[in-house]
This record gives structure tokens, sequence and C-alpha cells, in this order.
């Protein structure tokens, strides 16, 4: 058996694990693993400008390929500045493992230089981390950290690595074993039949039914079964945030996304259903409006690999706990199996009825058939993301940062394929969506990926502007420019009055054309709607650039639908600034 | 509803803050808690005593059993079971209260494991709320200090927590 360094095994595990990139910054505590990686490591290492965005290029490779990010930082501040990454992932369930250096084992606790306690600041954001005491045990670790992040509910894991034992001439023998086992950890593999029979029956006696998806499907890559199974019972399909993609977008059965800034159609529809079959969601408070007033008449059935998101916020009728993938697939089979057993079909007139109900809404205020958004003579922002729909063909990867151009490209962007809207959901981080773009990108570099941002946002993690420049990272920056805090400023106007506090810049905005062309980029600044598509094919015309468009929009245009908040149901929305319902 | 909720867990370092970190995350409150080595190396076991609705404990057992390093866990108020918490308790003990310290213990079939010129440590062992009746007999007497180890916990008849 060969003999290797610490540093070494690092390296070579990551080679077996399969890995594609590591996203990282050397320091001290991890020269040694830098050194290994150096001497003979075929995965490419990705240099960032700041361990934040390490983590979230980590998290955006992630979320567009399902194959766990990996990020490697030093100890004490490359570690802190990681924490905002990787609570990112944990709240989106997202893969990754974190290699984080330590300081020397015998320093550990004196408040040695670089010293943090990283295991212990993570604790509360991680799926769960290990602190490596033994040179030896680091393969095993390293293949337990995949295991964990990947399968299950997957979520970040994180590898603490005192320098020590990394160090270059201690060797020790290396193994790297292909399977785990874990007697503690053993995620559910299949749902439990008697309760998928359950709800096989009560999905076909519902007379308002409507499906609700979340993020789960897309990690649990379901998107098909979800499909199939909508179509078998023309039922009504609507997405949360995280579960954009999850069904074709731009489908007849699909209102669109539900929740604070859902369609219309989409909260009516889950107000009034009578049947709601969540898979892979988890009832966020900016789904469910206030709770105890949530879809009154509806029984809830919940599919989830994690038990402890079932009956969290709304108790459900029917729980089902297991992978979304074998459960909706035997689901499938199981309504197959009552049609020719009792000849049990959906209720086809109550179903036109709801159907008629459903388009009545859509048509009423559904964001494409009704009025939704203002007029001036700026551009709109609603108008910046239909341009880019047009010039992407609806088929580019869409990063996003926070915020309301967050829920304009949400709104206006009918994603028709899984894993191609990559944003923070349950975090909501600013920042995250340049480096998002950037690993999203070299998993897919012949894809069209842009980054919908704002002046806010975006400065957030604008030094990868550079990171950009060293790896030829021809992404697309869309800044819906409005010049305050977009969000914030929404909530000031809805609630205080008009006061914005803290949420303008004064004139300190920099001039974003040449800052971008300062790190040789190509900057673009569209003011007039009738240049805004043209300027838009310009720039994914330049297939080898990052070009970014700053697009100056309405300052007073917000975002609607809008929860009515608090004490609100699903059905109580502001529609315009005065309009609710 | 007071609950005994009992854990194997994987003796590796921080699996214990972990555990606890989980309460304070999530705003649960632990009453007493109590952890040991088990007869397998590898393995600790934890029991810990919580009070909250029957919906709260069950998404905390959920999010316990999550846990990477939570092997197995019961909740023992389910069934029947044995609950022991012990107490070291030092009271002054001196003049006519020696003696009326000492009858109280008997009465309680607590031990007297230290005896000082005026003072005295009594050993007492039984459910919380035996404990606390003991504390309250005392009221007329000085309590210098209280020690208690936190409920340890057991299922009845053949039932076992085990791998």
């Amino acid at each position: 058996m060969e003999l290797l360094s610490g540093g070494e095994m690092i390296a070579r595990a990551l080679e077996d694990e399969g890995v594609e990139y590591i996203f990282g910054y050397p320091g001290g505590a991890v020269l040694h693993i830098y050194d290994a990686l150096f001497k003979d490591c075929k995965v490419p290492h990705i240099l960032v400008r700041h361990e934040q965005a390490a983590t979230h290029a980590a998290d955006g490779y992630a979320r567009a390929t399902g194959k766990p990010g990996v990020v490697l930082v030093t100890s004490g501040p490359g570690a802190t500045n990681a924490i905002t990454g990787i609570a990112t992932a944990y709240m989106d369930s997202i893969p990754m493992v974190v290699l984080a250096g330590q300081v020397q084992s015998h320093l550990i606790g004196e408040d040695a230089f670089q010293e943090t306690d990283t295991v212990g600041i993570s604790r509360p954001i991680v799926k769960h981390s290990f602190m490596v005491k033994r040179t030896e045990d680091l393969p095993i670790m390293i293949k337990k950290a995949f295991h964990i992040a990947a399968s299950g509910r997957p979520g970040p894991v994180v590898i603490d690595i005192p320098k020590d034992l990394t160090r270059p001439d201690a060797k020790y023998e290396y193994h790297y074993p292909e399977t785990v086992k874990m007697r503690s950890y053993a995620p559910a593999q299949r749902g439990h039949t008697g309760q998928i029979k359950k709800a096989a029956k009560l999905l076909l006696a519902a007379k308002r039914p409507i499906i609700y998806a979340g993020g789960g499907v897309l990690l649990g890559d379901a998107s098909e079964q979800l499909t199939q199974l909508a179509k078998r019972l023309n039922y009504p399909v609507t997405k949360t945030l995280m579960g954009l993609g999850a069904y074709p977008g731009s489908d007849r059965q699909c209102l669109g996304m539900l929740g604070m800034h859902g369609f219309y159609e989409a909260n009516m529809a889950m107000h009034n259903s009578d049947c709601i079959l969540a898979i892979g969601a988890r009832f966020d408070d900016r789904v469910t409006n206030t709770v105890e007033k949530f879809c009154p008449g509806a029984k809830v059935i919940h599919i989830d690999i994690d038990p402890a998101s079932i009956s969290k916020i709304i108790i459900a009728d029917v729980p089902i706990v297991g992978p979304v993938q074998p459960v909706l697939t035997e689901l499938l089979a199981q309504i197959s199996l009552l049609r020719e057993k009792d000849n049990s079909l959906p209720d086809q007139s109550a179903l036109d009825l709801w159907w008629q109900q459903i388009e009545e809404w859509r048509a009423a205020q559904g964001l494409f058939t009704g009025r939704r958004y203002g007029e001036s003579d700026m551009i709109m922002p609603q108008q910046v993301i239909q341009s880019l729909y047009r010039a992407t063909k609806g088929d580019a990867f869409i990063t996003s940062d926070v915020g309301q151009h967050q829920m304009f490209a949400a709104q206006y962007y009918p994603f028709d394929k899984p894993r191609r809207w990559i944003n923070s959901g349950g975090l909501g981080t600013m920042g995250f969506g340049l480096p998002a773009a950037m690993g999203v990108k070299l998993a897919f570099p012949d894809m069209d990926v842009a980054c919908v941002t704002g002046e806010g946002s975006i400065q957030m993690n604008i030094q990868e502007l550079s990171t950009c420049t060293q790896y030829n990272s021809a992404i697309k920056i869309i800044n819906l420019r409005n010049n305050n805090l977009g969000m914030v400023t929404q909530w000031q106007d809805m609630q205080y009055e008009g006061r914005y506090a803290m949420s303008t810049y004064e004139d300190s905005l920099p001039d974003f054309v040449k800052l971008v062309e300062a790190y040789g980029h190509v900057g673009m600044q569209v003011t007039k709607l009738a240049d805004l598509d043209d300027a838009m094919d310009e720039a994914f015309a330049m297939k080898d650039k990052l070009v970014f468009l700053d697009v100056i929009i309405d300052p007073n245009e917000h975002v609607y639908p809008m929860h009515i908040a608090p004490n609100g149901s699903m059905k109580d929305m502001w529609l315009s600034k005065n309009e609710r319902t | 509803m007071r609950r005994i909720i009992s854990m194997l867990m994987e003796n590796e370092p921080g699996a214990l803050s972990r555990v606890v970190g989980l309460f304070s995350q999530r705003g649960y409150n632990i009453e007493t808690l109590n952890v040991a080595p088990t007869d397998d190396p590898t393995l600790s076991r934890l029991t810990l005593t919580t009070a909250d609705s029957d919906l709260r404990i069950e998404q905390l057992t959920k999010q316990l059993n999550k846990l990477v390093d939570v092997v197995k866990l019961a909740d023992l108020t389910e069934g029947a079971h044995i609950e022991r918490d012990m107490m070291l308790i030092k009271v002054r003990a001196a003049g006519v209260a020696r003696h009326e310290v000492k009858r109280t213990t008997d009465i309680f079939r607590g031990q007297i494991v230290d005896v000082g010129p005026e003072v005295y440590t009594i050993q007492i062992i039984g459910t919380s709320e035996k404990l606390d009746a003991f504390v309250a007999a005392m009221s007329d007497v000085d309590i210098l200090e209280v020690v208690r180890s936190g409920v340890a916990g057991i299922s009845r008849g053949e039932k076992v927590l085990s791998l």
C-alpha cells in the first residue's frame, strides 16, 4: 500500500472522489495541503478573492450539477469568512464539503494565531462536521463527509484539519474506501407503501387538488416523475422559490411560484384547495403567511426525505418519509392500480370546475395576462427579465442575488428545466449571485449563465470580478439598477410610511461600466427601453466575455403580488401599491 | 408534559455540544442532563428531561434523531420506566436540628455519607419528585449545598435501548 502524507491524502482523496473543482484560498494552516495540490493533483483549484465567494461558487456548482461542491480554506478568518456560504448551503440543503485548516494540534485552545473553533462556530449550520485527530483517519473522514453531504437531505459538511496532520514528512498508508456505512446515519431509501396507498386514494378523491413542489424535487432528481404525475391527473402545480424548474414553468398546468411574492392564481388555488400534495417543500413562512389561517379546507399529503420537515409547521394528514423519486414512482403505480381495481379516477366534473376557476384567476390577475407592472418612461424591471428570457430562449442558467430583482427573475423567467434557477432562498444571502454564477459556468462552460443582481447585492462580492478575469468566466451580469435597496424601500413604503432609513447611497455608487472595464470585462449601460433588447442580444453574443449590463430601471416599481402580513392568509395579497384582494 | 428522552450517542468529540446546541438553537429547554459511558466504549448514554407540548416534543425528537452522532433515541415517558436522580445535599446539622435531619433522612431512605461536627452530607436517590420533597422537608434547616446528577432512566421489562 502507498504511503502518503496528510496533505497528499487530501489531494488524492479528492481525485478518488471524482471532484471536478476545488474552490478555495490558501493560508498558513493549509500550506501543506496546497503544496500537495501543487505537486500532484488532477483537480483544478479556483482561487477566489474572498472565502465567502468560494462557498457560494461551490454552492452554485452543486446546485447546477447535483454533485457536492468542494471548498478549501485556512483556519481562523478563512473559516469564519466561509460561514455565510456554509449557512446559505445549509438552509437550501445543498451538498458541500468544506475542508478547513486548523492550527497545530498542540496549539488548539491556546488562542493561537488564526485559531478559531471552526467546528463550534459552524455547528448550527452544518449537516455534520469532523475534527481530524489522526492523519490515518483522513481518507475515511473525507469519504464519510461526501457520503453525508450528498445523501438523504443534502447539506454542508465541515472537516477541520490541524496543520500538523498534513505535514509532508509524516506518511501513512493510504486507502480510499469505495463505500462507507455508518450505524448512526441511514436516510430512508423508500416510502411506506401503506402511506403511499392512502395518499393515492386521497389524491383521487380531491375536488380542488394542487401540487405544491419544493426544492426537494430538484435535489431528489424527481422532476420527471412529478411531471408524469401532474400530467396523468391533470392537476395544477405550483412551485416554491426553491422549486422553480421542478415542473416546466411555461406549461399550462403550472400556476407559477406561490408565497409572499407568488402568482395570484397560485396563492388563490392553494388557499381554496381541498387537497395539497406537498413534495420536498417545507411550508416556509414565506409560503404560508399566517400559519393559523393557512389553507383552511385542505388535507395535506407531505412527501419529504427529512422526517423533521413533516408536520413541523403544518400538520400532515398523510406523512410520507422517503426520497421523492421512488415515492412518486410508487405513487404513480398505486394510482394505476386503483384505476385497474376500482376504476378510481379523478372526479372529472369537479376538476373541470376547478380549472375553470383557476383560469378565471389567471385571466384576471396573472402576471402574464392581467396588468402587473407599472408604466413610466423608464425601463421596468420586469421588462429586463422578459428581455433576458427572450435573448436566452428561456434556456440559460440564471443565478440571482437577493432582493426585488430576485423576485422579478423568479416571476418573469419561467424555468422549464430543473437546476437552472440558482438562488439563495432560505438564508437570502446578498452577494450570492456572482460567485454562484462562476461555479455554474465552470460546470457548464458552453451554456449561457446570467447573474441577475442589483447594485446593492453585486457590491457584496464584487471582488470576484477579478476571479472571473483569471478564469475567463464569461458570465453575463444583469444589474437591475434602481439606485436604492429595493426590497428594503418596498417594506419601508408599505410599513414605515416611506421613511427610507439607510436604503439609499446618495451619490456614492461607482461607475459600474468603468469598474468592470478596470477588471478587463465589458460594461454596457442601458437607459432606454428601445435599446434593451439589442443590448441584451449584444451581451449574449459575446460568448467569451464577461459582460456587465447596467440597466437603469424605474426606482419606484415594487414587487407584486405581495402577501399582506402580519395576520394575512395565503389569499390576502397586495396586487399593486393601492389594490388588494 | 415532562419527558425523559434517552439516547445512545457516538462517543465522539463534539457530540454532546451538538445535542445541547440543538436545544438552544431551536428554543427548547433542558431541565436535567446526564451523560456517561456505557458498557460499549464507543457509545455514551445521554438522558435528558424537558417539558413541552406533544407537537414540539415530536419535532425535537426528530431533530435529535437527525444528528449524525445520535445512534438511537427513545422517549422513556412513552412507556413504563424507571427513573432515578441522585442528590448530595450538605446541611447545617447542629443542636436539635442534628437529630431532626437524621430522622428525615431515614424516612426518605437517604444516607448520611459524610459527617462533620456541624454538618451532614446526605445522599439521596429517587425520582426527581422525591428529591424535591426532601429539599422541601429541609426547609427549616440551613441548606449549604445541593448537587444533583440529573435523571437517568431505563424502560421496564424486556424493552431495551441498544444497537
